[in-house]
């Protein structure tokens, strides 16, 4: 008996006691066939063949879970949370909100928002290389050599309310230092670089309900702001297309102006057509803007959910639902979007709760469900690896 | 065989060795005679469930600061710790939340409106005499109709004056200080002015940086390290004072007192520990003020009780920090609360109560779209408790009529005013919720053996913060409930002679559970946007035991011992469709609910000396309902010792305590990236004229 309590005592002590905790190992799940995807007829600046993507889990605000997936055509497999097993000696992992995720040169940006940082990694191995600090950073593209990262943190104006700019900053890559800022208005979300220019969405999302409603546009030799576009309340995404029109998103404010998409022509910097579409993200492939737009309503106390297709070219909404096999009732809040240039397949995720782990879909497409695998905690930004037919 | 029992022997030395480092810092005759009230589950007179608690000097030796430190020991109750001196801390008891327990200051509710939390953190102990924990409720039907409106309770007691033969007055003047920056003097005067009227003021100032070393670690699948870093918390600095006064009353076959209470506070909020962010700069303010008053007097058969009170509340958060978005709020709450309790003896087995109160809650913030909510309460209770023989049962009906009104003053920009329910009222609330409590004295010549059961359902009110708050609130919200069922047995034996004089053994299994419960769920374009909703549901299954024992292994000598466990399987059934067998949220174990938690308290006493050796345990739990690795969190365990003596100086009592708590220095989080402190110390003088 007492031999027994022994046991027991001494189990209970095993079992019971704290342990060391091991850096994250990564998981490996099989969700597809393997693949090579080669592009044939690959134009300018599209990819030649791609070997996968990388997503990147915002993770919970405060909980620093931002995580770093990737899945691999090769042999279908998709594995989550890479970066602690690629860096297992950077102490608390790699932060708090990740917000943007692209790929320039060799090397793999992550705009950690919460962190304060653009986290530098080989695209391949996602092993560190440095980091970039920028307060409340949020949004990434690269022109030249150059990284352009939008901030909200810039100058503050205490009178006669407290104001704070926001600003674009520009990062020599080969340094990773900022070289030069230039301000623009409150709180600058995505950015986008065509001709010439950087058009910044501006948000002033901390100033509810008095939203900024403008584009800056940057010059990018001067880089300085040379003028506004006045669009809409509260803009959040731009992306130009190949006929020179730049699709600009705005959020809304959530009661009675609704989230709508924009359109400029960067001929003239004016805006030229609205599309009455709720646009919470986007994706841009050829002509194809693929959309999904979450809208809460207050009278239904629910979501209205779309997944549309707006033509570019034709300035036309083609689909409301490219989902087209009902797995859209199986999404509780879908947050990230892209599609795949070569095979058209269509990647939706799905940030549930927001602080349990999400679900990443993939549709052909014919909008139809292939696989679909577990991530990190709000799986939002993807990238795609991949040979381009010229390096930018 | 025979090694094995050696092992035995000397693992369980061990094991009582290090429970009985103990403290109690009066000659044994009197600690006997204190301990024996201790160990008394409440009355026995009048409540049919008894209570947990802790007072007297059991209370004082603890290594506790605040109310939050001592209520760690009690079984079935789960901290909420963000770490530090200032750092908030709440409670939850049997996994059915914060908002769900009831804190009443010297019998009257700490309201908190606004969020429906109460800071424990925030209540000091050197002016507290006792707390108790009723699960369910207070059994005792003499009370207002609040008592009857929580889960849970938890009663803190303040000191009241006691004097010694022939004395007038007491003064103690203390000053505790140690780790953490910590400066604390507080000052107590008591006073007998008249046989039947006394009075006693308490004054205390804190001061801390909060600054304490924490270290985070990590380790290869080899076990070598991966990275170790250590850090100072920073931001965790407070500067506090509070100020009580009490008169308390003696009439004929009655009692009154009247409080008052302020309290001032300027604090930092640490936050969390993330990546790249290892300081932060944000700031609260706070200031509660609250004067009460409590009239108590019997005529024959017939008992009358009168409690109201009056508090204002003042909130300020600034968060200056020019990486975030900046924010200035501030709150002010006021609440009026009135109470008449009656009671009535029909028999001398039979009585009866009802009780009526009225409450009113307003909150005023500097928030854009704010509504400025004014919320009526109006509750009756009535209940009977009847007892045949050996059995005595108590029956309680509350009822609840809530009167909400807001004021909107936020148009569109067309002076039209905002769609929707957004400019609707929330629905007036009815709600009847009943309780049932009973007892069954097993052996006929005593009270050594009972078994006992209640069922109670009660539900919560969603808070201002819930309904209004600005974008996050949802006026559409509805009451969530929570209903418990407990079946438990205690047993216990006092002896005169001997070597143990009081053993205890409680044991509890219950089953709540807690639907259309309020959580917050993501409204989508962005993380930042939530909304709160009534879609939870938990169910809680549960275990308490808890044992103590008082022995006396020599004259002079006095050893008590308890220990608490507590097993609770908590799940999450409120998304059906988040069911991955692996990572679904769908019966997943709740967020920081251990399985497994439980305290060790011994207390070992000889003359003016006193050991105290505490041990707190928390399992390994999950930061939230998806039970994967990703989001396991370690157990946590501190052992905390203290050294007390008592010394005669210059004719006046004097005690003097050296305390070192989390002994081994323990580095854990009790909430995910909230470090708290390792190995620190505490000095305590205390000085009694």
């Amino acid at each position: 008996m007492k031999r027994y309590l022994l046991i027991l005592f001494v189990a209970f002590v095993v079992i019971g006691c704290r342990k060391d905790v091991v850096v994250f190992i990564p998981e490996i799940e099989d969700v597809d066939k393997g693949d090579t995807i080669v592009n044939k007829w690959a134009l300018d600046n599209e990819f030649e063949s791609i070997d996968g993507f990388y997503l990147l889990n915002e993770g919970n605000m405060g909980s620093n879970k931002s995580t770093l997936d990737y899945y691999d055509y090769a042999s279908g497999t998709y594995t989550r949370n890479i970066y602690g097993n690629a860096n297992p000696t950077v102490p608390k992992e790699m932060g708090d909100v990740g917000n943007d995720i692209a790929i320039y040169g060799d090397r793999l940006y992550a705009v950690i928002n919460c962190s304060n940082k653009v986290e530098v990694m080989n695209k391949y191995t996602a092993e560190r290389i440095g980091q970039i600090n920028v307060p409340n950073c949020r949004y990434i593209r690269f022109h030249d050599g150059y990284a352009y990262l939008t901030s909200y943190a810039g100058p503050v104006q205490i009178t006669p309310d407290y104001k704070q700019r926001g600003y674009v900053a520009k990062i020599d890559t080969a340094t990773l230092q900022v070289v030069d800022t230039c301000v623009v208005g409150f709180q600058p979300d995505e950015l986008e670089i065509a001709g010439g220019k950087i058009y910044v969405a501006n948000s002033g999302g901390y100033m509810v309900p008095n939203y900024e409603s403008t584009v800056s546009v940057i010059d990018i030799e001067s880089f300085t702001e040379i003028k506004r576009v006045e669009v809409a309340i509260n803009l959040h995404h731009l992306r130009a297309d190949n006929h020179g029109q730049l699709w600009v998103s705005s959020r809304g404010d959530y009661y009675t102006v609704p989230s709508k998409l924009y359109c400029i022509d960067m001929n003239t910097d004016l805006l030229t057509d609205s599309i009455d579409v709720s646009v919470s993200n986007y994706h841009l492939d050829g002509d194809s803007l693929y959309i999904y737009g979450t809208e809460w309503s207050y009278v239904t106390m629910d979501w209205d959910i779309t997944y549309g297709i707006v033509d570019v070219k034709k300035h036309e909404l083609v689909t409301k639902n490219f989902i087209t096999d009902g797995t859209e009732t199986k999404i509780r809040m879908p947050y990230g979007i892209k599609v795949n240039p070569i095979t058209k397949d269509i990647y939706v995720t799905d940030a549930k709760n927001y602080v349990s782990p999400g679900t990443l879909y993939c549709f052909g497409k014919d909008g139809v469900m292939k696989w679909s695998v577990r991530t990190g905690d709000i799986p939002a930004h993807f990238v795609f690896l991949g040979k381009r037919k010229k390096t930018l | 065989m025979q090694v094995g029992r050696t092992e035995f022997v000397f693992v369980l030395l061990l094991f009582i060795c290090s429970c009985v480092n103990a403290q109690q810092t009066e000659v044994p005759f009197d600690t006997l005679r204190n301990l024996d009230n201790v160990v008394v589950w409440g009355s026995r007179d009048k409540e049919i469930v008894p209570s947990q608690k802790l007072d007297g000097k059991r209370l004082e030796s603890l290594s506790s600061f605040s109310v939050a430190d001592a209520i760690r020991y009690f079984a079935g109750v789960q901290i909420k710790d963000y770490g530090g001196v200032g750092g908030l801390k709440t409670v939850d008891v049997r996994s059915m939340g914060t908002n769900h327990m009831g804190v009443f200051y010297d019998g009257i509710q700490l309201g908190n409106a606004q969020n429906g939390q109460v800071d424990l953190g925030k209540y000091s102990l050197d002016n507290v005499e006792s707390i108790s924990l009723y699960n369910g409720q207070k059994s005792d039907i003499f009370q207002p109709a609040k008592d009857y409106g929580s889960a849970g309770s938890i009663y803190i007691r303040t000191r009241r004056p006691q004097f010694d033969e022939g004395k007038n007055y007491n003064v103690r003047v203390a000053m505790k200080g140690g780790s953490f920056g910590l400066l604390n003097p507080s000052v107590r005067w008591e006073q007998r002015w008249t046989p039947k009227l006394t009075s006693s003021l308490s004054a205390e100032y804190v001061n801390a940086t909060g600054k304490y070393k924490f270290r985070y670690r990590r380790v290869l699948q080899d076990g070598t390290t991966a990275w170790d870093t250590t850090a100072v918390r920073q931001n965790g600095d407070i500067q506090s004072f509070r100020l009580e006064g009490s008169l308390f009353g003696k009439l004929i076959d009655g009692q009154w007192n009247v409080k008052t209470y302020f309290y001032d506070s300027e604090k930092g909020i640490p936050g969390a520990i993330v990546n790249n962010v290892w300081k932060r700069e944000q700031r609260q303010w706070d200031r509660n003020f609250f004067a009460q008053g409590n009239y108590k007097k019997t005529f024959g058969d017939y008992e009358l009780m009168i409690n109201a009170k009056y508090a204002h509340d003042y909130m300020r958060y600034l968060n200056p920090d020019t990486t975030l978005m900046y924010l200035d709020n501030k709150f002010y709450q006021q609440e009026a609360y009135i109470s008449i309790a009656n009671h009535y003896s029909i028999t001398n087995n039979w009585d009866v109560a009802l009780s009526t109160d009225y409450q009113f809650n307003y909150l005023d913030a500097t928030l854009q779209d704010f509504v400025y909510p004014k919320r009526h309460t109006m509750l009756w209770a009535l209940a009977s408790t009847y007892s045949l023989g050996r059995f005595r049962a108590m029956v309680s009906l509350l009822g609840t009529h809530i009167i909400e009104k807001v004021t909107r003053i936020k148009y569109a920009e067309d002076d039209e005013l905002l769609p929707g329910a957004e400019t609707g009222t929330p629905d007036n609330t009815n709600k009847f919720t009943p309780a049932v409590f009973m007892s069954f004295r097993a052996l006929k010549d005593s009270n050594d053996l009972l078994f006992r059961a209640f069922y109670k359902r009660i539900f919560r009110m969603p808070t201002f913060n819930d309904l209004y708050y600005t974008d996050i609130g949802n006026i559409a919200l509805k009451p969530e409930f929570a209903t418990q069922y407990n079946i438990g047995v205690t047993y216990q034996h006092d002896e005169e002679e001997g070597f143990f004089r009081h053993v205890e053994a409680k044991t509890d299994v219950y089953y709540n559970h807690v639907d259309d419960k309020i959580i917050a769920v993501p409204k989508g374009s962005g993380q930042y946007r939530w909304m709160m909703m009534n879609i939870g549901l938990v169910k809680i299954k549960g275990v308490d035991v808890q044992m103590n024992a008082v022995m006396v292994p020599h004259r002079d000598w006095m050893l008590n011992v308890s220990l608490k466990y507590t097993y609770q399987k908590a799940q999450d059934f409120s998304d059906p469709t988040d069911n991955d067998p692996v990572a679904g949220t769908y019966g997943g174990q709740i967020a920081y609910i251990p399985w497994h938690s439980g305290s060790v308290i011994g207390n070992l006493t000889w003359k003016g000396w006193g050991m105290n050796y505490s041990f707190v345990y928390v399992g390994e739990r999950y930061h939230v309902s998806s039970n994967i690795l990703a989001n396991h969190e370690e157990p946590w365990y501190t052992h905390d010792l203290s050294l007390t003596k008592d010394v005669k100086l210059w004719g006046c009592k004097v005690n003097l305590a050296l305390e070192c708590n989390n002994v081994l220095n323990q580095q854990y989080d009790v909430i995910l990236n909230y470090p708290m402190p390792g190995r620190n110390w505490k000095g305590i003088i205390k000085w009694n004229f």
